[in-house]
């Protein structure tokens, strides 16, 4: 039997916080074979990214590891001196972050970091270094390495700049790479090269790959073996495909059970909704949206005339009265753009927005229709719910505000009702939202827009900012409350999986254009545009595993 | 997705804390207990507060009350006996008045103008720069560079100047009775362009965010929003430049009154105090400045402290 590379033994890592402790990882042992790519996945909280931080040696006071081994190559790393422990870093263990415009840094070339990396840990003349940066850089696909070589961080897309990053992170020929969260930050079809690259590359140089992540998905399509974290512990190891497919522990089983998937399994929500129907409820017409680019003083000394961008560009379709509409597309799409002219927030440049008939931007009378009828749900329910106020206070707003409550003991009624509604308790109005996790946070969300009494919600990513078994209570959640409502959903969201199972037709967003409309299952099951054949094709997923 | 049950991730248990147990295991109290310089510099200003405020009943003299006063009894020195057998612990002044009971009632004129100038301040530059920051363009530029110009002069000159035109307004026989407020317009206009700026980045902060935007989606009147949305989030640093502008306040004010611009001397601030005072340095009589400057000193270093504390305290990165 092969020696592992990395083996932590009962590792337990705690913060003591003011009188108390926290323990974030609580006696966790795995080992990392030569050349394996192992999963670290859990939900926020669960430890994972202190365990790599752990094996890297760079975790924050006031954390310590209070216990535990972890061996490199059967060498103890963990109790040496920190100026050892720095060699070991970029030369046996390279690292590969979240957000690639931080690891960089913006003001020396890429060439200029990738040869400082490997003249630091190899023996190599400037000129052999600047070959190797170049020959790594083309490994990991970065066309024209060798004229690129000399530009700076900013001029390099995200997935662009990933790229450098693992490039920088294999360098030194390390024994292990320790990938956190390495494309959490990247559209998907981004995300997918990226997870390519990462996958080859660690192969071609016999690297063995600590991959942490929350996304399943992401697991599913790279890894080989799996660590499923949950609260500081270990609650299963096995195979991909062994725990996707027959997972033993309940945590994980429900943790499996709610991750949406783009295959179809749905059960309620039959395909209906013709593309474009002037009885619908909602119906958007010949949308466009244009932002003036570069307001600066000096843009307008040099130039006659300013740039114009166009974010959205003829967007029309129509949502059913009832139904859910899924509006997909990448960073930059414009779909938050199409969110913000609809509830009022941006006017538009050209374009007709009907809700039950009513033009919501036709002056005074059509703003008036919109607060009744328009809600939004926003996407961070740590920003969109004021901090300094009580949650009674913050759903009664929309009521208070269009006069449908007012005296206090019927507003306090209706307040407790929504609370029901959204399953939380009555009895937490008096608290202030600081005081919810947040999936519950999210909850008082729906129980704001809810008050007002709308009939239609427009969702902006409602769920991409909760973790999986949050986000599918969530989703239930809304359904529930569409069916007992009535209510008509717009929902965007980068995110297939949660567009399928919600939505009965979609919408696809390329560009600020509307590349593809239509009923759910036609749209993802024969998807006529490239765009869309692509961005399935890219999407991990846990029905695509091995 | 389907199995799974409709409770809530985590049962919020409605416990019944008290404010006070609350307040005890917050963060900000924690970080005062761990330093020693905060409590110290709490324990002093609270200590002159008191003084001040209850000056009346603590101090051993009335120093503005002519009948009590023996121009016999002037410069005693500190803790010996007067000519007419009354003690004074800081000596007396040149009239015979208490220096001791001068300070407190000094510091009671200081401190009053300290306070609602930055009172004043405080709410103009907020006001200002909640309107600046939330709803910029012209707004923006015009009360921007306003402060910006005000800021290039140093505040103690505009508020000279501002006196000096109050001076050449208000009638020669209302003058004595106007001139603390016209001190206290002057101080407050010199100084709030601090918090329009500090209020307007944090405002520019707090109006992209989402729960502004759901405000703005309900047609909530802008002035509301800024009132009862955006006011209470931009509030912390207020507080911190609030403090350290007392300080300020409380040090210009003795400035424009050493100058003899600011207070009348029938009711004399620190200020003027230690005007009166530099006159006798050279004559050996030195307690007359010594002990209202001391005071002066102390009040504006420890509310400093307090100041610096409360931006420490306030900020999370700090902690």
């Amino acid at each position: 039997m092969t020696e592992p590379v990395l083996s932590v033994k009962n590792l337990i890592v705690d913060f003591p916080f003011h009188n108390t402790n926290f323990r974030a990882v609580n006696d966790i042992s795995f080992d990392i074979m030569p050349g394996e790519v192992v999963g670290v996945v859990g939900e926020s909280g669960a430890g994972k990214s202190m365990t790599g931080s752990a094996v890297i040696g760079l975790i924050e006071r006031p954390g310590r590891i209070t216990s535990g081994e972890i061996l490199l190559k059967g060498q103890r790393i963990d109790n040496l001196p920190e100026a050892d422990r720095a060699k070991l870093r970029g030369k046996r263990i390279g690292m590969v972050f979240q957000d690639p415009l931080t690891s960089l840094n913006p003001l020396y070339t890429i060439g200029r970091q990738l040869i400082e990396t490997i003249r630091t840990h190899l023996p190599l003349s400037e000129e052999q270094a600047r070959q190797r940066a170049i020959d790594l850089l083309t490994e990991a696909g970065i066309p024209k390495a060798a004229d690129r070589i000399d530009a700076y961080p900013h001029q390099f897309s995200g997935g662009m700049r990933q790229r450098v990053v693992i490039a920088l992170a294999i360098a030194a020929g390390p024994e292990l790479i320790i990938a956190d969260e390495p494309t959490s930050a990247l559209d998907v079809s981004v995300q997918a090269q990226i997870i390519k690259v990462l996958k080859e590359l660690c192969s071609n140089h016999g690297a063995a790959v600590m991959l942490i992540t929350h996304d399943m998905g992401v697991i599913a399509q790279t890894a080989d073996r799996m660590v499923v974290m949950h609260q500081g512990k270990i609650v299963e190891t096995g195979t991909v495909g062994d725990i996707i497919r027959r997972p033993r522990e309940p945590y994980t089983v429900k943790l499996i059970n709610s991750i949406p998937t783009i295959a179809s399994d749905r059960s309620g929500a039959p395909a209906s909704a013709p593309a474009n129907d002037d009885g619908a409820f909602v119906q958007i017409k010949g949308l466009v949206r244009d932002f003036e680019l570069g307001g600066g003083s000096f843009t307008k000394v040099f130039k006659s005339k300013t740039e114009i961008f166009r974010a959205v560009s003829d967007v029309s379709f129509s949502i059913q009265k009832g139904k859910t509409y899924g509006l997909v597309g990448e960073s930059g799409s414009g779909k938050s753009t199409c969110a913000k002219m609809i509830v009022g927030l941006i006017r538009p440049t050209e374009g007709k927005i009907l809700v039950d008939g009513h033009d919501v931007w036709a002056g005074g009378a059509g703003e008036r229709e919109r607060r009744k009828r328009v809600q939004m749900i926003f996407q961070d329910p740590y920003a969109s719910l004021n901090p300094r106020w009580r949650v009674a206070d913050i759903i009664a707003e929309p009521m208070r505000t269009l006069g449908i409550a007012t005296n206090k003991g019927e507003v306090e009624g209706r307040v407790a009702d929504l609370l029901n509604k959204v399953r939380l308790d009555p009895s937490v109005m008096r608290k202030f939202p600081h005081e919810f996790s947040g999936g519950q946070r999210q909850r008082i969300a729906i129980a704001r827009a809810l008050s007002s009494q709308p009939e239609f919600i427009v969702c902006d990513e409602p769920t991409s900012a909760l973790d999986v078994s949050v986000q599918a209570q969530v989703l239930d959640l809304m359904r529930a409350l569409q069916d007992e409502f009535g209510l008509t959903y717009l929902l965007i969201s980068h995110n297939l999986a949660v567009v399928r199972q919600m939505s009965s037709a979609v919408g696809v967003l390329h560009n600020g254009v509307l590349v593809e409309s239509g009923p759910t299952d036609d749209i993802f099951d024969n998807p006529q545009a490239d765009y869309t054949r692509m961005l399935l094709d890219a999407v991990p997923d846990i029905s695509k595993v091995a | 997705m389907t199995d799974l049950p409709h409770s809530p991730e985590q049962p919020v248990v409605a416990a019944k804390v008290s404010r006070w147990k609350m307040f005890l295991a917050s963060d900000i109290f924690w970080s005062y207990r761990r330093s020693p310089v905060t409590i110290l510099a709490s324990i002093i200003a609270l200590i002159l507060v008191l003084m001040a405020v209850f000056a009346p009943l603590l101090a051993p003299y009335d120093p503005f009350n002519p009948a009590t006063l023996n121009l016999m009894d002037g410069m005693t020195a500190p803790n010996t006996e007067s000519y007419t057998g009354k003690y004074f612990a800081f000596g007396s002044d040149n009239q015979g008045r208490d220096v001791l009971s001068s300070i407190m009632y000094g510091s009671r004129v200081s401190l009053f103008v300290g306070f609602a100038a930055t009172m004043f301040a405080m709410v103009m530059g907020v006001g200002l720069g909640l309107v600046a920051g939330y709803f910029g363009g012209l707004w923006d530029a015009f009360i921007m560079r306003v402060a910006d110009v005000q800021l290039s002069f140093p505040a103690i000159l505009i508020a000279l100047l501002i006196f000096g035109v109050a001076r050449g307004v208000i009638p020669a026989n209302q003058q004595e009775g106007a001139a603390i407020w016209v001190l206290i317009f002057a101080i407050g206009l010199a100084n709030w362009a601090q918090f329009a700026r500090t209020v307007r980045g944090a405002t520019m902060v707090e109006r992209q965010k989402d729960y502004v935007a759901a405000a703005r989606i309900l047609g909530v009147n802008p002035f509301l929003i800024l009132l009862r949305h955006v006011l209470p989030n931009v509030l912390g640093p207020v507080l911190v430049i609030g403090t350290i502008g007392l300080a300020l306040a409380i040090i210009e004010e003795a400035t424009l009154s050493y100058l003899g611009v600011g207070v009348p001397p029938t009711q004399p601030s620190l200020g003027t105090l230690i005007r009166i005072g530099q006159q006798f340095l050279f004559s050996g009589e030195w307690w007359i400045l010594l002990f209202p400057a001391i005071t002066l000193i102390l009040l504006a270093l420890s509310v400093n402290l307090l100041g610096d504390w409360l931006r420490d305290a306030l900020n999370p990165k700090l902690r």
